[in-house]
């Protein structure tokens, strides 16, 4: 069985589009400068895989890391 | 004023003010990809094109060679006296610049004005909803992000006429003539001083305000200057783009049914469809000034020339976009450039975002029917900024 995905956004990469946020509410947050942040520890919950690999696939910056444990 | 010579070879005597790319660019782009990376002119005191994704990205992350305190490209470079933080910073100033503009800027904010955007563009489409024809970039696309950007800083939305002459007289006419483009800078900072001093006495609750009452990276509340600057960005940068953005996804659609309708039908897809006009008709071309030698995609880069940062050719990469000349509205993966790449990223880009959105939703709601105006001719704005300046259009059902 394939392991659960995990997400990261590198802050030094981010610069804000919040394209993540806006493709995958559930995986990432703003903060008040509208970079973004990985949810929680970045485990992406069972059925969201799709939206976590959108959002990396989206981002300009190429901030958006996914491992699988 | 001497006419400029027109272009023979754009592989080494580009032109971004001919009016063969004004009109339509995307063939010169290829065809200036397809030779090379970077192409250079002589024209404007020297100017070098990236014409790829990977050179646009590498030049916009190169703070170390490429200056942003001259951001665009004209027949002069007088001596630089007036900035417009954070766009004309660089490292280290760029980022504390950037951070004061940065809150009032992020999605959670542009929800709050979304309300008074939607009702913006109701009001406007009052006014010609009634008539089977409409010139929709004066009378509709034109209006709206002026007044969302009057609304934010909270100075009166009816001086919109004012703001667009400047605008239009700094981006467009100041390219060539200088003293224009002074005037307007003159007559802008005058504006923007007296609604400064005005909140001296009497503190309101809007941008303006924000700005002045916020501190620098000393501690020390912002200069006048530093306000005014910052005031006369938000103001070039919020405007004619978004003004662009808007009027070339209404053309697109205006001249194809299918994508107007799958729009109607399917309006989740309106997000996707969004960054593909983004990608597609980006508006904003920016530029640096080289001040170190160096070598971008292999090519020699020579300081004292200016770079046309075009992220609307990055955007019609091939190497980059599958089928990168064709508009598809369900694109799924687009990691376009239109807001910039690095550390300069649009600070407006949320706000760009909102108005397209709710300026097409609106439109849609009301229109769901219109078409290019045959008798009429579409024409484009010239320079750094991109879109249709003349939209007609035939209102309701074909008969």
């Amino acid at each position: 069985m394939a392991g659960k995905l995990k997400i990261h956004v590198d802050p030094d990469k981010c610069q804000g589009h919040s394209r993540c946020k806006s493709l995958a509410p559930e995986l990432f947050e703003l903060d008040e400068y509208g970079n973004a942040h990985e949810i929680g520890d970045g485990t992406v919950p069972d059925g969201l895989e799709d939206k976590a690999w959108l959002a990396k696939s989206n981002c300009p910056e190429l901030a958006i890391d996914i491992t699988e444990d | 004023m001497n006419k400029p010579v027109p272009v023979t070879d754009w592989v080494s005597d580009f032109d971004h003010t001919d009016p063969r790319w004004t009109e339509d660019p995307y063939p010169i782009w290829d065809e200036l990809r397809a030779q090379c990376p970077v192409v250079h002119t002589n024209r404007f005191l020297g100017v070098y094109m990236p014409t790829t994704y990977e050179a646009v990205k590498a030049i916009a992350y190169d703070t170390e060679h490429f200056s942003s305190r001259r951001i665009i490209v004209r027949n002069s470079r007088p001596p630089i006296t007036q900035s417009a933080p954070p766009i004309t910073s660089d490292p280290p100033e760029h980022k504390p610049a950037k951070q004061l503009l940065l809150p009032p800027f992020t999605p959670d904010a542009m929800k709050k004005l979304e309300p008074r955007v939607r009702a913006i563009c109701n009001e406007l489409i009052d006014q010609f909803i009634a008539d089977p024809s409409v010139d929709a970039a004066a009378r509709y696309t034109k209006h709206i992000p002026v007044r969302a950007i009057a609304h934010m800083l909270g100075i009166p939305e009816q001086d919109g006429d004012l703001f667009i002459k400047w605008i239009h007289e700094i981006l467009e006419l100041g390219i060539t003539d200088e003293a224009t483009l002074m005037r307007a800078i003159e007559e802008m900072s005058h504006y923007f001083m007296g609604h400064i001093q005005a909140r001296k006495s009497k503190p309101t609750d809007d941008l303006i305000s924000t700005l002045m009452k916020a501190r620098g990276p000393d501690g020390q509340p912002l200069s006048d200057m530093h306000v005014l600057g910052s005031l006369r960005l938000l103001l070039v940068a919020g405007i004619d783009t978004t003004w662009s953005g808007i009027g070339a996804s209404l053309w697109h659609l205006a001249k194809t049914p299918a994508d107007r309708e799958r729009l109607i039908a399917e309006p989740e897809l309106m997000p996707t469809a969004i960054e593909e006009f983004l990608r597609a008709y980006s508006p904003v071309t920016m530029a640096r000034e080289v001040i170190k030698e160096t070598t971008i995609s292999g090519c020699p880069i020579k300081p004292e020339n200016m770079v046309l940062l075009s992220f609307p050719a990055a955007n019609r990469d091939p190497a980059m976009f599958h089928d990168a000349d064709k508009v598809l509205i369900d694109r799924k993966e687009n990691r376009h450039a239109a807001f910039g790449l690095g550390i300069h990223r649009c600070v407006g880009s949320n706000l760009a975002r909102m108005e397209m959105t709710v300026a097409l939703e609106e439109w849609l709601k009301r229109i769901p029917d219109f078409r290019l105006d045959p008798a009429g001719k579409v024409t484009w704005s010239e320079g750094t900024v991109r879109g249709p300046r003349q939209l007609p259009l035939l209102l309701g059902k074909a008969t």
